[in-house]
């Protein structure tokens, strides 16, 4: 069958449209996410973003806070990525207040970082299936994060919100268990992840319906902002951990993995290949971690000197960048949180005129989204 | 026909009646247990009645099996608020899941489970609730009733995702009947051939697979009609009218309690049927093996294990291992892919299915007429 495999709307004329509430209760938003959909059958004609079914405030929130005490609101907003949103705000600190974060430290991130990435990458991997019905990756991918927040548990405390961070370094150094434990995950999860490419990449109902399915070029991408693996999967090699590279990304090795099409199936993958490249990391700070201690001489009150700063850190949905103004008091004077999604999602509109709903909600699956970081 | 009798038929009935029901429930624990040992799960196992866990050694064995979980399931089913709401069609909001339920338990009433030699009179007979002579035509026009079931549900909803469920269920039921009709019409080619006396009964058709199964003559027929059974009884891939993640629950999202269940129990009615249907057609029936039947069996050993009481048994074991087989089947499917699209849906129906059904058909014809010319 050599038939194109995009299907869009060749109505014309005078025709009956219906609006099609998608959300804010709807299993395939993934939260409390609106989408009007204005249906012409099964067709898209034209969906309106109804969001802030969760916000919260946060920004404001910072303004009322200690430079401290707002760090776990940074953990609140990319539940399945807080350990990058919270290391966001602690190199925002750092760099504000001059402090020099010790090497070890440094190194702890990144790999409680990468792998708070994987099982980011492993949760988006079950939803985006389960949203074409495929319901069995999902409990795989769960049991492969299972191992990842065992781990993460051991040395944070928490399972999901972590607060493990600190301004001036990390609140505790990581075990031996831990890092035999990371050892012995990155060994039993590669060849997991050889299955999940032979089970689901190469299966031909997925790459029917991913392949071709949901174009986001790479202008509609800097037209919207979007970043992350959907902009990588335009083709635009652009990672905050290249680009301005924080912590210790510098020292290690990595590729940015892109995929031309951008299409799902190039998002999909690319986010299959950065789990990848997240091993790499992992592995190479594993064997680098030098020994010393894991926090910073941090003066009581974190108190930055009156100035506008700015950090942005790679997270897994994409560019997070904070933007903390500072008028030499404990508490932030205006904090701005550029979120992932929300830019991400901005493209959803232009991108799914015309489509079929079932591909509307592949494109969406593909974004991966989470509400409360589009929201915060 | 006097009253005894038809007070026999009528116990015969409700006999059959109790064990498809016992079917459906059971293979609703299948497809629970199936699913979760494909996902690496437990699946339940907790439900219980009081005092089986005092029963001696193996007491504490039996109340962690989950078989009662059926009870359960149903128990939760019937005790639930029934919610009518009010913006439906109350007649036929009612009427659809009794439409849904009633024709694949009149479906089964045609369908042989097995054959023995009556040891007195030496008769061949047949375990068969209605041995009609139009068998396969009665299965399929009151089999495609169930499409009514869907059409008046997404129609009396009155509500936008089963009004969508309701239009690809029928686009979809209809498209692949014609398939499913096809593929089955060599079978009936052969087993009618010229001389002998015409018909459509089904026990005519395990009687001509004595020696070859269809499914080795006619793999190609075998597999259209698998298909298209996995397409008429809704299953993933093609569970198009349901697609719980982008219709939320397709044609039943609006029902609730019971009238729910009678559409779950619908579905692995028909499932069943379906399953019998491929193990009569294309299986061999109630033979054990190709070219081996219990009667071959019997002339080999010498044992009466095609007589009698004892000949039914093994006949209708062998027929209900092959049905439980592909209702395994259809559960190891639906666990294993993901979902096509609505419009792939309908392309591999017409232009997959279609022409490979009508060619498969004329091939055949022109080859039976071949092999009958040579014959005579």
């Amino acid at each position: 069958m050599s038939t194109p495999e995009t299907t869009t709307s060749h109505s014309t004329g005078p025709q009956e449209t219906f609006v099609l509430n998608l959300g804010p209760q709807h299993p395939a938003t993934h939260g409390v996410l609106r989408v009007k959909l204005t249906m012409d059958g099964e067709f898209i004609e034209n969906a309106e973003i109804v969001s802030g079914y969760i916000h919260r405030e946060h920004e404001k929130m910072g303004e009322n806070r200690n430079w401290e005490q707002f760090l776990p609101n940074t953990s609140r907003m990319d539940y399945l990525g807080a350990m990058m949103y919270t290391h966001a705000w602690c190199a925002l600190a750092e760099k504000a207040c001059g402090i020099e974060v010790p090497p070890r430290a440094e190194y702890i991130r990144v790999i409680t970082s990468e792998l708070n990435r994987i099982s980011s990458h492993l949760v988006w991997w079950g939803a985006f299936l389960i949203d074409l019905g495929g319901m069995t990756p999902m409990l795989y991918a769960f049991d492969d994060r299972e191992h990842i927040l065992d781990l993460l548990e051991e040395i944070t405390g928490s399972r999901l919100t972590y607060c493990y961070y600190r301004i001036g370094g990390v609140c505790e150094d990581v075990t031996d268990s831990f890092l035999a434990g990371t050892r012995q995950f990155i060994k039993d999860f590669r060849p997991r992840l050889k299955t999940y490419h032979k089970l689901v990449t190469e299966n031909i109902i997925l790459r029917k319906r991913l392949e071709g399915i949901g174009e986001i070029p790479a202008e509609m991408c800097r037209k919207y902002g979007a970043t992350g693996p959907v902009l990588r999967g335009a083709g635009i090699a652009y990672d905050v951990r290249k680009a301005e590279p924080y912590g210790v990304y510098p020292d290690l090795q990595f590729d940015i993995p892109t995929f031309p099409e951008g299409d799902c199936m190039a998002r999909y993958k690319v986010r299959m290949a950065e789990i990848e490249q997240s091993l790499r990391i992992i592995e190479q700070a594993l064997d680098k971690l030098p020994d010393g201690p894991v926090m910073a001489k941090v003066p009581r009150a974190v108190k930055p000197p009156a100035g506008d700063y700015c950090m942005a850190v790679e997270g897994a949905r994409g560019r997070f960048t904070i933007r903390a103004i500072s008028n030499g008091t404990t508490t932030p004077y205006r904090v701005k949180l550029r979120t992932p999604c929300f830019c991400n999602l901005s493209c959803f509109e232009e991108a799914c005129q015309g489509m079929l709903l079932a591909d509307a909600l592949a494109l969406m699956g593909s974004l991966d989204l989470v509400i409360p970081d589009l929201d915060r | 026909m006097n009253a005894t009798d038809i007070l026999i038929r009528f116990g015969l009935g409700l006999i059959v009646i109790v064990v498809v029901m016992t079917v459906c429930m059971y293979s609703v624990l299948a497809e629970r247990k199936v699913s979760s040992w494909i996902q690496g799960r437990l699946g339940p196992n907790r439900t219980s009645i009081p005092l089986l866990g005092n029963i001696p050694v193996i007491g504490r064995f039996l109340t962690r099996l989950g078989v009662f979980q059926p009870l359960a399931d149903g128990g939760k089913f019937l005790f639930k608020e029934d919610v009518i709401p009010a913006h439906v069609n109350k007649v036929y909001f009612v009427l659809a899941p009794v439409i849904a339920f009633v024709p694949a338990l009149v479906t089964i009433s045609v369908v042989p489970f097995g054959a023995y030699i009556d040891a007195a009179t030496g008769a061949a007979r047949t375990v068969i609730l209605a041995n009609v002579d139009v068998g396969i035509l009665l299965i399929f026009a009151v089999a495609s009733l169930g499409v009514y079931a869907i059409i008046l549900s997404g129609w009396a909803s009155n509500s936008k995702y089963p009004f969508l469920g309701g239009v690809r269920a029928s686009a979809q039921m209809i498209s692949y009947e014609l398939s499913m009709t096809l593929a089955v019409l060599p079978v009936f080619i052969w087993v009618n051939a010229p001389g002998t006396p015409g018909t459509l009964s089904l026990v005519r058709v395990v009687e001509a697979q004595a020696d070859w199964w269809f499914v080795l003559t006619q793999p190609v027929a075998a597999v259209v009609f698998i298909i298209a059974i996995f397409a008429e009884t809704n299953r993933l891939p093609f569970d198009m009218p349901e697609s719980e993640t982008d219709l939320v629950g397709g044609y039943h999202t609006e029902y609730s309690s019971f009238k729910f269940g009678f559409f779950f129990v619908g579905e692995y009615a028909n499932m069943t049927v379906g399953a019998c249907v491929i193990a009569l057609l294309f299986f061999g029936g109630w033979h054990p093996l190709p070219f081996v039947t219990w009667g071959d069996i019997a002339a080999w050993t010498g044992l009466p294990v095609n007589v009698g009481a004892l000949g039914a048994v093994l006949a209708v074991g062998t027929f209900a291992a092959k049905v439980l087989f592909f209702l395994f089947f259809f559960i190891w499917v639906r666990w294993t892919v993901p979902r096509f699209r609505y419009d792939q849906v309908m392309r591999i129906g017409w232009r997959g299915l279609l022409p490979v059904a009508i060619a498969n058909l004329v091939i055949y014809a022109i080859l039976i007429a071949l092999l009958e010319r040579a014959g005579a």
